[in-house]
């Protein structure tokens, strides 16, 4: 046999011997970048209370993760940027308000429990962040629920107490609405742009979709569950929204208020906890649709994207299974054969 | 107008323009050439020559026994000096015959056939099986075979794939734009073989001159200009896979685990159209092939008329040798080829290229994560599978369940790996999985 030299080493593998440079750390970070817009605005209209909060959620995130993984031996893998993704989506996802143990504990659910506990990243059943915020709102009904006014101006720490569009929504109609914001313009100006009451990071639509847009750029997200979640939400909207009478309801409102944008553009579509099929993210982006509104329009309480979206990660795997890619060249048997 | 393509498919750089400019030059005559046996998909060819024994170019040394099969020709005039098992270059001991170049480059008697379109088909096809001409793709599987349709299967179209999708190969290319009236006259040649009526010629649109080219050739041939057409294809690997090309060139899909001939087509590779409008023509038989000696690591990338049973050695020794630490070999493309263990291995039939990667291109893989469920495998993949999942079950031991996802219908084109941001050996697992569980 040939002898092999030595400046012969050569590295022997299976094909393919290229790849492309896509990685999972920098589609994550790519995603936290998306998320700079909004929480920036956040910044800005929360003020430091808010920056406060953003900073003690992503450090526990990511320092959950280390001490997780290092004590159970296996790879740190914080620099992936999944650590920090989640910790930003907590934070963003909290009143402004919120004493520091508020994130802390957010955080801890969403690493350790919902993410760690079933098998880290690519295992885990419910979105992270999620069902981080889903603990905090049931356990800390009060903390969660006390919003405060955008300030637009960063010094200054005392902001009034006021509700968020969807609670005063919910709780006194839409007359009340117009009462607070003027006429309708300046409702869907001040949604728009995020000067309303609300967590940190989901009341700026035009920040989220800057980041949203650059993430359609990149390919990270695709059209199906934004498209399919805020359809169906935006027509159960008009025809349940409205007092009264079918068909009357205001579906602008129910899209850029709430947590919706950032639900329907950051949350739903987590690569783990949605389906993987172009045709059942369809399904999963509808039902997610479909169950924030129920709760917005007949539950308990006056957002229910977080929910929608925790329990139509319960059907991913059947939605998985359910919409199998059709295999190149296979053809449905004709009914005359199976006649046969 | 929308170019002909499939669904899904990569866009890997194509890394063309390292050779792509470079025309065929023969390498210097080898002083030995190793000649296995076996070149072919099928049953192995009976030795037929003895140590000692003078040979002279096209010389059969290994006459084919059973249908499946394809003679091997000596490619060198000389002395063979042994004949035992050496390393192939996938590494497997095969029955080789070794020749010592007398350098006279004396060929055996060949039969000109300057009519050799009056021929019958079944006339063809023997001087086709006769010159022992294989798939020139990489595959190398015989290619009479390929031409021998059972009757219930009618043929009518013949594709000559001239796509050349995986990245640095140009030896496709540079026939076409070299040779292309003997690329139109052994694509005759083999709708005659077949009875047909119908040639494609699909070349992707990054080589618009080869697309020139192949034209300009066809327009000379007034009798059967209207039956030859080329295919401009969208620049997109595996373009050139024979299902997808098929889908692309003639709109139709070839049913999962079916052949070309289930959807009345027979697709054959550009050198493989050559070889066989000599073999007809001259009666030559395969003894040398255009290989493609290209990559980073290499100082001058050539495109070469090489003799069959050249080490690969020698090929790099042509091109000036390495540039730099080489840390990888591959004979073939990047996506579908195979690593060599050992440059002192011959170039056979199926030789497309010779690729050298430093140390800088080559992917290690043991640094893989976790499947994220991005979904990019299945969005991209040209045969509609689910490759995330096949690794995942792979990769726990779900062997069996596999073939829920379709495990057989995957002919590792490697676009899955290519993209998957987790660095996943994907085809690697799905290959495990294959060898472990019955079809």
């Amino acid at each position: 046999m040939a002898e092999i030299k030595k400046e012969h080493q050569l590295t022997v593998s299976v094909s393919p011997h290229v790849k492309s440079e896509e990685t999972t750390s920098r589609i994550m970070w790519s995603v936290n970048l998306s998320l700079l817009p909004a929480a920036l605005i956040g910044a800005y209209f929360f003020g430091p209370r808010a920056v406060f909060a953003l900073t003690i959620a992503i450090i526990t995130a990511v320092l959950c993760e280390h001490l997780y993984q290092r004590g159970m031996k296996s790879k740190i893998t914080i620099n992936d940027g999944s650590a920090f993704l989640t910790g930003l989506l907590v934070g963003l996802n909290l009143p402004p308000s919120v004493p520091f143990y508020i994130p802390v504990i957010g955080s801890f659910v969403a690493i350790v429990i919902t993410k760690q506990l079933f098998g880290g990243l690519g295992f885990n059943v419910f979105n992270p962040a999620a069902a981080g915020r889903a603990f905090l709102l049931i356990s800390f009904p009060k903390l969660m629920t006390i919003w405060k006014e955008p300030t637009a101006a960063f010094v200054q720490m005392d902001a009034k107490t006021t509700a968020t569009p969807l609670g005063i929504l919910k709780e006194e109609g839409i007359a009340k609405l117009m009462e607070v914001f003027g006429d309708k313009t300046n409702l869907y100006t001040e949604l728009f742009m995020g000067h309303r009451a609300g967590s940190i990071g989901e009341t700026s639509t035009l920040a989220l979709l800057i980041g949203a847009a650059f993430l359609f750029y990149r390919g990270y997200i695709s059209w199906h569950i934004p498209v399919s979640f805020m359809g169906t939400a935006a027509a159960m909207a008009w025809v349940f929204g409205g007092k009264g009478a079918l068909f009357a309801g205001d579906p602008i409102i129910h899209l850029i208020s709430g947590g919706m944008i950032l639900g329907a553009f950051f949350m739903a579509t987590d690569y783990v906890t949605c389906p993987s099929v172009k045709k059942g993210q369809l399904i999963f982006g509808a039902g997610c649709g479909f169950l924030t509104m129920l709760i917005r329009l007949k539950g308990g309480y006056p957002e229910g994207v977080m929910f929608a979206i925790l329990i139509m990660n319960c059907f991913t795997p059947i939605i998985d299974r359910g919409f199998k890619t059709k295999v190149f060249g296979f053809k449905k048997p004709d009914s005359k054969e199976t006649k046969k | 107008m929308a170019l002909a393509t499939f669904k899904g498919g990569i866009h890997p750089p194509d890394k063309k323009e390292l050779s792509k400019d470079k025309p065929i030059s023969i390498v210097r005559p080898p002083k030995k050439v190793v000649i296995p046996l076996v070149q072919h998909i099928g049953a192995p060819c009976k030795l037929s020559v003895s140590i000692g024994q003078e040979v002279k170019k096209g010389d059969v040394i290994g006459a084919s026994e059973g249908f499946v099969s394809a003679p091997v020709h000596a490619s060198v005039s000389g002395k063979v000096v042994a004949i035992g098992e050496f390393p192939n270059a996938m590494g497997r001991m095969v029955i080789s015959v070794v020749i010592e170049n007398d350098g006279k480059e004396e060929w055996t008697t060949l039969k000109d056939n300057p009519d050799y379109m009056n021929l019958s088909p079944e006339n063809l096809k023997e001087k086709i099986r006769d010159a022992g001409i294989v798939g020139m793709g990489g595959a190398a599987f015989p290619t009479h075979v390929k031409l021998s349709p059972p009757k219930e299967k009618p043929v009518d179209i013949v594709i000559l794939n001239g796509a050349e999708c995986e990245p640095y190969l140009t030896a496709d290319y540079r026939l076409m734009i070299e040779r292309p009236e003997e690329v139109v006259e052994g694509l005759k040649i083999l709708m005659k073989v077949l009875g047909v009526s119908k040639g494609f010629i699909g070349i992707e649109n990054n080589k618009p001159d080869a697309i020139e080219a192949m034209k300009k050739a066809v327009s000379k041939e007034s009798n059967i200009q209207a039956n030859i057409q080329i295919y401009p294809l969208e620049v997109k690997y595996p373009q050139g896979a024979e299902k997808m090309l098929i889908k692309a060139a003639a709109g139709r899909e070839v049913p999962p685990r079916g052949l070309p001939m289930d959807v009345g087509v027979v697709v054959q590779n550009i050198g493989t159209a050559i070889a066989v409008y000599e073999a007809v023509r001259y009666g030559k038989p395969l003894i040398e092939r255009i290989v493609t000696v290209t990559g980073e690591g290499i100082k001058n990338p050539k495109n070469l008329l090489v003799k069959i049973g050249t080490f690969v050695t020698d090929l790099i020794e042509e091109c000036g040798g390495f540039t730099s630490e080489i840390a990888k070999v591959i004979s073939g493309g990047p996506m579908m080829g195979f690593s060599l263990y050992s440059l002192d291995v011959p170039v056979t039939k199926g030789t497309s290229g010779i690729l050298v990667l430093p140390e800088e291109g080559v992917v290690h893989a043991e640094d893989f994560g976790p499947c994220i469920r991005c979904g990019r495998c299945i969005d991209i993949c040209p045969m509609g599978l689910m490759p995330s999942m096949l690794s995942v079950l792979s990769e726990k031991g779900f062997y069996e369940e596999t073939k829920d996802y379709n495990l057989f219908d995957c002919f590792e084109c490697g676009s899955c790996t290519y993209i998957c941001p987790s660095r996943r050996p994907i085809v690697q697992l799905i290959r495990l999985a294959k060898s472990l569980v019955k079809p």
